[in-house]
Order: C-alpha cells, then sequence, then structure tokens
C-alpha cells in the first residue's frame, strides 16, 4: 500500500524553487534514501511533507489522505514523524521529558503519567539512552542527542519515520551505531525515509533511492541503479570508483 | 469641501512626518540591533525636553539647538548600548533569547527614564511658543512650526535614505542589518556599527521629540503613546523594512487626521484597529519580508 | 542525598507553609488595619505575579498586558458591582478578562512572538482610550463609583483567588499540559512536531491567566471605590508583575511569589518616603536582574544551596 505519495509538489522562496514539481511515492514497509547535493531542496521536501512549510502547489497524501495544508501536530497525530537536521531536542527538560511529551501527545491513547513513563523507558531501552535518563537533553553528546530525537519520534508511535541526517557529525563508530537502530526500527515495521550524505549508510539501508538536484527530482531506483546512473555520478557522487563502498 | 480635505491631508502629513522619524529611529533599533525598544518613546520625550530647557533657560531656539540635543540623544543611546546591550548580546545564548532580554531591559529603562524626566522637569505639562504665526497655504491656514516640522521630517528622511544607500558607513549598516555575523567577517566593525545604530535611532528620537515640542504640549509620561505609534508603524511597513517605516509612518499619519477628523479622540484607537487587521491579513506588512 | 535530611526537608516545609496559611486565615481578628489592608495589596500582586508566569514562565512569550486584564476586571466590577452580588462579579470579570485574552490570543499568538510583545504593550494604552472616548462621548461619564465592601472581605476574597491560582499553577505545572508548554519555550518546532497542539495551547494557557487577573481587579475596585479609565489602566500594572516574577524567578513556583512578596512590601515602604523615586529604583533593579539574575533569586538561592550541599557532602 502507498503510504506517502506527493505529485507536482512545489515550493519556492522568493523567486528561488527549492521543489520544483516533484512526485514521489513511498511503499508502507519500505527504507527510501533521499539524496542530492547541498541545496538540492531534500530538508524542504521533508518540511513539506510534515508541514513545517506548505507548498505552494501539488498535493501529499498520507494513506490516502491529503494532508496538503494540514498542520504539524495533526500529521504526528496521523502517523508521521520526523528528526530535524539541525537537532531540536529540548534543551533543558531530562532526556525522560522529551520522551514522555511524544507518548502524550502523539498517536497514544489517553496514558496515564505512570503507564507513560514506563513506555518511554521502554523506547529509552530500545534506542540505548536508558542510563542518561535524568540528564539534562543539552549536557547529551550530539550522537546522543540524535538518539533522543529518534526517540521522541518514535514515542509518538509512528507509521512513517523521517530521518534528516541523523548520520551528519558522527565518527565510524556512532555511525555503525545508527545503522543498527534503523535495521531496529524497520524491522519493528516501520516505514523510514532517510536523507544522508553518508552513501555507506544509504546503500546498506535502503530499498529505494530517490535523488534530487536543484529542487527536482533527477533519478529514482534501487541502490544499484541510482550508483551505476551517469546523471547521479555526474552531478553528486563523482568517480564511479568511490561510490557503493 | 476642498479646503477641508486640503486641511486634513496636510494635517496628516504633518504628524506623518514626525512618525516616519521616529519609526525609521525604532526600526534602526529593531532591525539591525535587534533591540525592540520599547522605551523609545522616552528618548522622544527627552529630545523634546532638553528641547525645551534650552530654549526656556537659554533662548536657544529649536532648529538650532538640535545641534546641542541631537548628539547630546545620540551619545546617550550609543553609551547605552555599550554598556547594557552589547553586555547582553554576549552573554545570550541566542539572538531569541536576546531579544527577549534587550526588550525586558527597555522595559525597565521605560521607568527609569520617565522618573529621571520628572525628578529633572516636574509632571505637570510644559510647552513654548516658537514660530506660531500661521501660514496660508490655498485658504488654509497652518502654523508655520508645523510646516517647518514636515520640511525637516522629509529633509532627515532624504538624507538618511542617502546615507544608508550610498556611503560606506550605510553599506556597514545594512550588511549588519542581514547578517551580523557574515558582516563581522566581511571586515565590519559590527560591535561599533551596532551601537552607532541604536544611537542614531535614539537621536531620531529624540529629533521627532524636538519638533514634536515645538507644535504641542509636553509632558514626562508623553512617551508611551509614541513608542505604540512607532511599533504600529513599524508592523505596518514592514519589520526589518526601513523604507518601509519611513512609508508607514506617513500613511498613518494621514488615517489619523482622517480619523481625528470624524472623531476626535479615536486617533490611538484606529491604529490598534489597523495593527489587529495587519495581524489578520498581512503581518510582514507592506514592504516586510 | 543524606537520608536525614531528605526526610527533614519533606516535613518542614509543607508544615511551615501550613502554619504560615494559618496565620494568614485568621489575621484580620488580630492584625491591624494596616496590615490587613498591606496583605491585601501582596495578595493581588502574587496573584497577578503567578498568572503572569502560568503563560509568560514556561513558553518565553512575555506578556506585556496584566494591566489591560486587570483593568478589565475593575470595569466589570464597576458596571455590574450595583447589579449582581460580589462573587459574580469576580466570575464575570474573570471571564471578561479571558474573552479579551482569547481574543488577543488568536490575533497574535499564530503569528512570532515579537508580534504577541508589541501588542500586549499596546493594550493598555489602547484600552485606556477606546474606553475613555466611549465614557466620554457614549455613556456621559467618565468615573464610576464601586459598591464597597469591607476590608476583611477584599482581604478574604483575595486570599481565596490567591490559593486557587498557586493550586491551579501547581496542577499546570506538574501535567502533561505543563510540560507541553515549557516544550513550547524550549523548541516551538520540535513540539508541534511532535503532536501539541501549540497555538490552542498557548491561547487556552494565556486565557486562564488572564482569568484570575480580571479575578483580582473585580475584587480591588471595591477597595478604591472610585475608578475612571487611568485609574483602571495603568501602565505600571504591567510592568510590576514582570519585575516581580524575573527577579523571583520564572522556574520555580515559589519564584514569583517571593519576589512579589518583597516587591510589594518595598514598594509600600519606598512610596511613603520617596515618592518620586521608587519608580526609578525598580527600574534599575529590573536592568539589573535582567543583566545579572537570568534565573531571578531563585536561581541565585538554588546555586547557592548547591555550593554548600557541595561542601557537606565531600564524597558526592
Amino acid at each position: 500500500m502507498r503510504i506517502l505519495e506527493g505529485s507536482g509538489v512545489t515550493k519556492y522562496f522568493g523567486g528561488l524553487a527549492a521543489v520544483s514539481d516533484v512526485d514521489f511515492h513511498v511503499e508502507q514497509g519500505e527504507v527510501v534514501g533521499l539524496i542530492g547535493p547541498n541545496g538540492a531542496g531534500k530538508t524542504t521536501l521533508f518540511n513539506l511533507i510534515s508541514a513545517a512549510l506548505s507548498p505552494k502547489s501539488g498535493t501529499i497524501r498520507f494513506k490516502g489522505i491529503d494532508i496538503t495544508g494540514f498542520k504539524p501536530y495533526k500529521i504526528c497525530r496521523m502517523g508521521v514523524a520526523r528528526t530535524f537536521q539541525t537537532v531540536k531536542v529540548f534543551p533543558n527538560m531530562p532526556v525522560l521529558q522529551n520522551v514522555i511529551l511524544g507518548i502524550y501527545f502523539g498517536r497514544s491513547p489517553r496514558v496515564s503519567s505512570s503507564e507513560a513513563s514506563k513506555s518511554a523507558l521502554e523506547i529509552l531501552e530500545f534506542v540505548g539512552l536508558s542510563r542518561m535518563k535524568d540528564a539534562a537533553a543539552r549536557d547529551l553528546t550530539l550522537a546522543n542527542q540524535k538518539r533522543l530525537e529518534v526517540a521522541r519520534a518514535l514515542a509518538a508511535h509512528p507509521e512513517l519515520l523521517l530521518l534528516d541526517e541523523i548520520m551528519a557529525g558522527l565518527n565510524p563508530t556512532e555511525v555503525a551505531e545508527a545503522m543498527e537502530l534503523i535495521i531496529r526500527i524497520r524491522k519493528k515495521g516501520m516505514t523510514i525515509i532517510m536523507i544522508e550524505h553518508v552513501m555507506k549508510a544509504i546503500m546498506k539501508l535502503c530499498d529505494r533511492i530517490m535523488v534530487l538536484h536543484h529542487g527536482r527530482k533527477i533519478a529514482e531506483g534501487t541502490p544499484q541503479e541510482i550508483v551505476n546512473s551517469e546523471k547521479v555520478i555526474k552531478v553528486y557522487l563523482g568517480e564511479r570508483s568511490h561510490a557503493g563502498r | 469641501m476642498i479646503v477641508t480635505l486640503l486641511d486634513v491631508l496636510i494635517a496628516g502629513l504633518l504628524m506623518g512626518g514626525i512618525y516616519a522619524l521616529i519609526a525609521v529611529g525604532l526600526s534602526l533599533q529593531y532591525g539591525v540591533a535587534r533591540v525592540l525598544n520599547i522605551a523609545h518613546g522616552e528618548f522622544i520625550m527627552l529630545g523634546a525636553f532638553i528641547t525645551w530647557s534650552l530654549y526656556t533657560f537659554f533662548g536657544i531656539i529649536p532648529l538650532v539647538s538640535l545641534a546641542v540635543s541631537s548628539p547630546l540623544v545620540f551619545t546617550i543611546g550609543f553609551i547605552l548600548y555599550r554598556i547594557l546591550f552589547a553586555r547582553l548580546r554576549t552573554s545570550s545564548p541566542s539572538v531569541a533569547a536576546f531579544e527577549g532580554k534587550s526588550m525586558l531591559a527597555c522595559f525597565g529603562l521605560l521607568f527609569m527614564i520617565q522618573n529621571i524626566a520628572i525628578l529633572l522637569w516636574g509632571a505637570e505639562m510644559k510647552g513654548y511658543s516658537y514660530l506660531a504665526f500661521p501660514v496660508d497655504i490655498g485658504g488654509a491656514k497652518f502654523a508655520a512650526n508645523r510646516l517647518i516640522t514636515l520640511g525637516f521630517a522629509i529633509v532627515f528622511g532624504s538624507v538618511f535614505y542617502l546615507l544608508l544607500a550610498r556611503t560606506r558607513i550605510g553599506k556597514a549598516i545594512r550588511a549588519a542589518a542581514q547578517d551580523p555575523v557574515a558582516a563581522g567577517l566581511m571586515g565590519v566593525n559590527i560591535s561599533w556599527v551596532l551601537a552607532l545604530c541604536f544611537g542614531l535611532g535614539a537621536m531620531m528620537a529624540g529629533l521627532g521629540g524636538t519638533l514634536v515640542s515645538m507644535s504641542y504640549q509636553i509632558q514626562p509620561t508623553m512617551g508611551l503613546e509614541y513608542t505604540m505609534i512607532a511599533l504600529i508603524v513599524l508592523v505596518l511597513g514592514g519589520l526589518g523594512s526601513i523604507p518601509g517605516s519611513f512609508i508607514g509612518g506617513f500613511l498613518l499619519g494621514l488615517v489619523g487626521s482622517i480619523v481625528t477628523y470624524v472623531q476626535p479622540g479615536l486617533a490611538l484607537v484606529a491604529y490598534y484597529v489597523i495593527f489587529m487587521l495587519l495581524l489578520l491579513a498581512k503581518p510582514t506588512g507592506l514592504l516586510g519580508r | 542525598m543524606n537520608l536525614p535530611k531528605a526526610i527533614s526537608t519533606k516535613r518542614i516545609v509543607p508544615g511551615l507553609l501550613v502554619l504560615l496559611l494559618l496565620l494568614l486565615a485568621f489575621s484580620p481578628l488580630y492584625a491591624t488595619r494596616y496590615a490587613v489592608i498591606l496583605l491585601t495589596s501582596i495578595f493581588m500582586f502574587i496573584v497577578l505575579t503567578v498568572s503572569w508566569t502560568v503563560f509568560s514562565g514556561p513558553t518565553g512569550y512575555v506578556s506585556l498586558a496584566p494591566a489591560a486584564f486587570f483593568g478589565a476586571g475593575v470595569y466589570t466590577s464597576a458596571l455590574l458591582g450595583f447589579v449582581l452580588p460580589l462573587p459574580a462579579v469576580i466570575l464575570i470579570g474573570g471571564l471578561a478578562s479571558s474573552c479579551l485574552a482569547l481574543v488577543v490570543g488568536a490575533l497574535t499568538l499564530r503569528l512570532r512572538g515579537i508580534y504577541f510583545v508589541m501588542f500586549t504593550f499596546g493594550l493598555v494604552e489602547f484600552l485606556l482610550h477606546f474606553v475613555l472616548w466611549w465614557e466620554v462621548n457614549i455613556t456621559g461619564t467618565t468615573g464610576r463609583v464601586v459598591p464597597t465592601v469591607g476590608n476583611t472581605v477584599v482581604y478574604y476574597l483575595m486570599l481565596t483567588v490567591l490559593l486557587i491560582v498557586i493550586l491551579a499553577a501547581y496542577l499546570i505545572k506538574h501535567s502533561r499540559y505543563g510540560l507541553a508548554l515549557q516544550s513550547i519555550g524550549e523548541c516551538e518546532e520540535a513540539a508541534a512536531h511532535t503532536g501539541v497542539h501549540v497555538t490552542a495551547l498557548k491561547i487556552t494557557t494565556f486565557a486562564l491567566s488572564a482569568f484570575f487577573m480580571g479575578a483580582a481587579g473585580a475584587i480591588m475596585a471595591t477597595r478604591w471605590t472610585y475608578i475612571d479609565p487611568r485609574i483602571a489602566f495603568n501602565p505600571v500594572l504591567s510592568f510590576l508583575p514582570v519585575l516581580m516574577a524575573i527577579f523571583g524567578g520564572t522556574g520555580q513556583l515559589y519564584g514569583p511569589v517571593i519576589g512579589a512578596a518583597i516587591f510589594t512590601y518595598l514598594e509600600e515602604f519606598l512610596i511613603t518616603r520617596f515618592p518620586y523615586y521608587y519608580m526609578l529604583i525598580f527600574g534599575i533593579i529590573m536592568v539589573f536582574a535582567i543583566m545579572y539574575l537570568p534565573e531571578g533569586l531563585v536561581g541565585v538561592t538554588q546555586k547557592l544551596w548547591k555550593r554548600i550541599s557541595r561542601g557537606k557532602h565531600a564524597d558526592s
């Protein structure tokens, strides 16, 4: 079932087309990669899906329902959660509270505070942050803050998870841990779209990849197809020998 | 009928000139230095009272006394920025935090300055008469001092526009308004430019105050209304747009004149209604980004 | 943490509070008339400051409008005081302020915080001019008389509103909505994407805080007996609660309470000796607090406490 689809999605900032007439679709249970040079419009597309921005034209449908023009909280409660390129945790709140907020206001039915605490602790366990549950979010390392964002997103019990460059700024060990986390999330039946520059992760994790350039979709296909595409290589990947490792 | 229309129109432009000046001043302070100076009206009041004092005690005529009052108010603003806001800027974790704190600091300044004024000049209304003779324009009579006010506002506005558009300092100011960090990296002495803009903004308020004192009675509590008007003009013209504030000032002055003609005492209410309409329909104002 | 210490603080603080409450509940019986009036003023400012903090504290949206909501309550008393019993008047005064806050919130809280600040700043003056114009041109009066009630009645009414607002503030702060309000202040965009309906929550909380300010205004009007627009809509009543909250510290519930108590007493003390200086002094304190007390007095005492307890437990 197509859990997400967009047609003709366009967004202008002033005179510049950040996203230009993009069609896309995501099947339930897929992991889709969204790649492209900086400024290609990837985060803008996420912002359009999560309703942080509204498109100039085009429609976006989630589970068949037209969600264009909805407010972010509504989209979250329908089942879409995301992380942000610049980490947006709640810095002065303890880690546990960051996650509990997602449980209270996400898609879960009305829960008591003790049930919420329990669920939040389970999620922290799942992402590997239980030790830090009482630390203030701002005191965490960047890698852990990114994990916290994922935990908070998972707390809303989404069906679709949008991950925006969660591996940026991580060292190779942290990247491997993040990849392993994504695999575990996927195993739970989550549909994932991930923006990433770390090609190793994209190649390993994604069923399908979309490539954006100057706001337009220039290629779409399996990782192998993308890696071998002339267009994509010219625009983004560089020499054949560097890609796919 | 036509004479009345002309009456209202010119009265609107006269008031609008003052509004335009003080709004540009506030726009400089908020748009560049990111200080929402809700004590702006107090600087207007200071300008008015300094002018009054120089005229009443030393007989110096208002337009000449500008040579004293303008640098004085500028210096007060400049020093205030350096000792207060510059410090806040370095100690604030984000621009948003700085905007909040500096606004609250201005709230404190508001009551400080008002109180100092009451101590220096007393709480009652004061006024003086200068160039109050009537001038005939197309059958309608206008006080000469009010016409000078308008002329002054236009001259000063144009000079300032040229300063912004054509000089190196103007370029530095515009750069700082867009992106202080980048401007700093390009060699602009940011802390100096921000203090300069704050001081200039205060100076323009003081100038507006001088013009007000020429035509109206003044008292230490007069500032609040002018601050409100300056804020509304800022929203009308578009937050961050200095030309917008200039045009917006004149527009609002015209509205005020029309409303006062129809129903005196409702001008401020009308301004606020415009504020509400802007919030509903176009918060970015006329020229805002 | 040292176990005996934990037990004693948990027992002593509530015990002291109960004692304080009993003292306050019976003070009209043994205290001087002057003390009762002063305490009523202190209660009023605590109500204003705590209700201001309920919204502006966690969200960071600084409201400069307490005087407007207070004034709405004052006018409700003047308009309905001879027609309805006082408890009803107080309730309606609160509701009128809430409605006003709903309108203000609906206009401004969908937009960036700066519009909210600017609009609330001018609101008092706007209402002043509007009501003045209305009273002069349409109803033909400027001042109005408010029915009086005894000082003791005013005292108990204000104390009741005080207890309710503190209870409300406590319940909100420790509820999921309090958490949501804090998240709005920390990162509004992330809060919205976590499912918090930010606009609705902001507007509702703002309206709730205004209710208590209006109720306080309705009560105080009976003490003044005569009111006019300038008395009812007084910008100083916007400044003082903000000053008290900032100085006391908005992070904890007792910060605004302490700030309000200190400043009301200070104002009382200064206004008789230095009537022309006290606003200057308060302005200086405000600037000082902004620059050097980012978390208010509460923040300072918390840091001191940490330092002291760290000194006592060398092994922690």
